[in-house]
């Protein structure tokens, strides 16, 4: 039973598309996040569900109720701004209050509920503060609590932690995810961070120039990319285009410059054009003249739990990593072996599109 | 004053400033200030405590009979009133017309913005003495409103040397001071700010009031000090629209000075204004500002 529920969005401005057909229904309770460069039009999704941007054609429901032109204030959603948007003359307490003094809650259950809202963002000390007298991550929650107190039907996040440091990021990650499985409310969150998105989200909508390109769970986004643009901008990924030579049922090999590999896949013709796409920590380094082709170490940079190496072998330089497991890494020049299991080879159709970066370009 | 003080040497960042050079930089400005600005005012404080004859219009001594004249005449006190009255009634309107024009055109979108920040600047690029006459014609007895009233049937009122027309004509010269100010503290507000508020259910007329006043509350603070300010000591508007009968402050002072050729005791009347009226826009200053500071820091 979906909740909040978009049907064929769409936002034009002039001749540009900022989103198009935008259909997307979100469960009860839900916590799903837009992902995307930015210009994806993630923001003015979210700003069209808030009710800041018109929608040019498509419709909004929410709980059954068509709010596709219903005013801001009158949607009663729960919005936490990038910048926060605290009121900088009202206290941290009549900050969270507004909304309920707007819904015209008696006076002492307002207060009781600001209370508790403060509470559940650990905030129960700074009642009295003015928002300049707070750090950028209790600001963060000071506004959390003022989205959550009015107990919303859906709660939207405008990239919540992008104005936190990385440290503050990833802890405020957890207490989001830990707030809002407590408050039990759908939410709606705009990021362009993937661990951000990955971390907290039940479902992930990737977006890509005002389109959808895949919704699924974090995981299966990060395993299953769908599209070749999904596999770059979901993590680090190896893309090597080959051809089909030869298929069987279930199974196919693809040439990648002139190397056999063995792949799972159904209905692949042969001589058609395809891109395997291997992520780096499923690639293994082995002994020199082992694995399935040989490679020499080009460089080599330590991320604190692990190595990121590139190897530079026939099928140009690919991206491995390993895990920092207390031995001595690999030398730069040193010879190896790269080996890969066939599950692990996820498979695109068609070739890599004239406008594909190349490995440096990522980086 | 050493060689290495007065030279502004590019000094390692470490080493100490020498204390003379902001002193230096500053002082052009001061001098400029102390020539234009304090000459004339001590000049003036001094010739109004100097005695009159009106026999020989000489000026000299030394006397506070000037100031005790005009603070014990009730003529001079009726004056002073009715200027803070109706410099405290134009603020008063500029501020419930320039604040919403202000908002109202910082909402708008790029093109027609600039096209009618233009049309508030525009009256600042006519004399204002022109200005004053168009009021005066418009509003004379055969003037268009006039004829307009007459056509209405409510007959032709007499509405020239009256305090309401000179407060009109000086909300007219005065609203471009108000709405700069407080246009400019609006570009500053996050807009997301006032969004915030309709999310949580507020009506515009709410979120405005009670999220975005409290926060321009400084460019309308120095909005009205200019506007409270350049209309107690307005000259112009009071002499050409409240003629020879309705007397304001400045107009009383230009009188000592030509006609009765009473320096002193228009020079007394002036520092008098001075007074006033630092007092009364410190004291405003204060109560708002100490508001404000109160809450933002």
């Amino acid at each position: 039973m979906s909740f909040l529920e978009l049907r064929n969005v769409m936002k034009r401005y002039g001749s540009l598309d900022a989103v198009r057909d935008f259909t997307l229904s979100v469960k009860r309770g839900e916590f799903v996040s837009l992902l995307g460069p930015s210009g994806c039009g993630k923001t003015t999704t979210l700003q069209m569900i808030a009710g800041f941007v018109e929608v040019t054609a498509g419709t909004i429901q929410l709980d059954g109720r068509d709010i596709t032109r219903a005013k801001p204030n009158s949607r009663g959603l729960g919005i936490v701004f990038q910048s926060y948007a605290l009121f900088p003359h009202m206290t941290v307490a009549d900050n969270v209050s507004f909304g309920l003094e707007m819904r015209r809650v008696p006076k002492a259950e307002r207060a009781a509920r600001v209370e508790e809202a403060l509470a559940l963002v650990h905030l129960d000390k700074y009642a009295g503060r003015y928002p300049r007298e707070l750090s950028g991550g209790q600001r963060q929650r000071v506004a959390l609590a003022r989205a959550i107190v009015i107990r919303p039907p859906v709660l939207l996040l405008d990239e919540p932690l992008s104005n936190l440091d990385a440290k503050l990021r990833e802890a405020m990650q957890f207490e989001l995810r830990d707030i809002q499985r407590k408050v039990g409310t759908t939410t709606v969150m705009v990021t362009h961070d993937q661990a951000e998105a990955f971390s907290i989200s039940d479902r992930v909508v990737v977006m890509e120039a005002g389109r959808i390109t895949q919704i699924d769970q974090p995981y299966r986004i990060y395993e299953h990319p769908e599209t070749e643009f999904i596999s770059r901008f979901v993590g680090k990924t190896n893309l090597l285009p080959g051809t089909v030579t030869a298929s069987a049922d279930g199974g196919a090999t693809v040439s990648l410059a002139g190397i056999p590999v063995p792949v799972h896949g159904d209905g692949l013709g042969g001589g058609e054009a395809v891109v395997l796409c291997i992520r780096p920590e499923k690639l293994r380094l082995t002994a020199p003249g082992q694995g399935r082709v040989p490679g020499q170490v080009s460089d080599r940079f330590f991320l604190g739990s692990q190595w990121l190496y590139h190897v530079d072998g026939p099928l140009g330089t690919l991206m491995a990593v390993s895990p920092n497991d207390g031995e001595p890494p690999l030398e730069p020049g040193a010879p190896v072996g790269v080996d890969w299991s066939p599950r692990v080879v996820r498979l695109l159709r068609g070739g890599l599109p004239a406008s594909a970066p190349t490995l440096e370009e990522l980086e | 004053m050493s060689a290495v003080a007065a030279s502004p040497a590019p000094d390692p960042p470490a080493a100490p400033r020498p204390r003379a050079v902001p002193h230096l930089l500053a002082g052009p400005a001061t001098l400029l200030f102390a020539a234009l600005v304090l000459t004339p005012l001590i000049l003036t404080a001094l010739l109004s405590l100097n005695e009159f004859e009106y026999a020989t219009g000489r000026a000299h001594g030394f006397t506070l009979a000037h100031y005790a004249a005009v603070l014990g005449d009730p003529y001079y006190l009726e004056i002073f009133l009715r200027t803070f009255r109706v410099a405290a009634l134009a603020t008063g309107i500029c501020v419930v017309i320039g604040v919403p024009e202000a908002y109202v055109l910082s909402r708008m979108r790029r093109p027609w913005r600039s096209v009618f920040l233009l049309v508030v600047l525009a009256p600042l690029l006519v004399s204002v003495v022109v200005r004053a006459f168009g009021w005066s014609m418009l509003l004379g007895p055969e003037g268009p409103v006039n004829d307009v009233l007459a056509v209405l049937g409510f007959g032709k009122k007499r509405m020239l040397y009256s305090e309401g027309t000179v407060v009109v004509a000086l909300v007219h010269v005065m609203l471009p001071f108000m709405i700069i100010p407080v246009w400019t503290s609006l570009q500053k507000l996050d807009p997301a700010v006032e969004q915030a508020a309709l999310s949580f259910g507020a009506s515009r007329a709410t979120a405005v009031l009670r999220v975005v006043a409290p926060q321009i509350l400084p460019g309308i603070l120095s909005g009205s000090l200019i506007v409270f300010g350049l209309s107690a000591s307005a000259f112009a508007i009071p002499g050409l629209l409240g003629g020879r009968r309705l007397k304001m402050v400045a107009t009383i002072v230009y009188d000592q000075y030509l006609s009765d050729l009473n320096w002193p005791l228009g020079a007394a009347v002036a520092v008098i204004l001075l007074a006033a009226n630092l007092i009364v826009m410190l004291t405003y200053h204060r109560v708002v500002e100490g508001h404000y500071r109160k809450r933002m820091g």
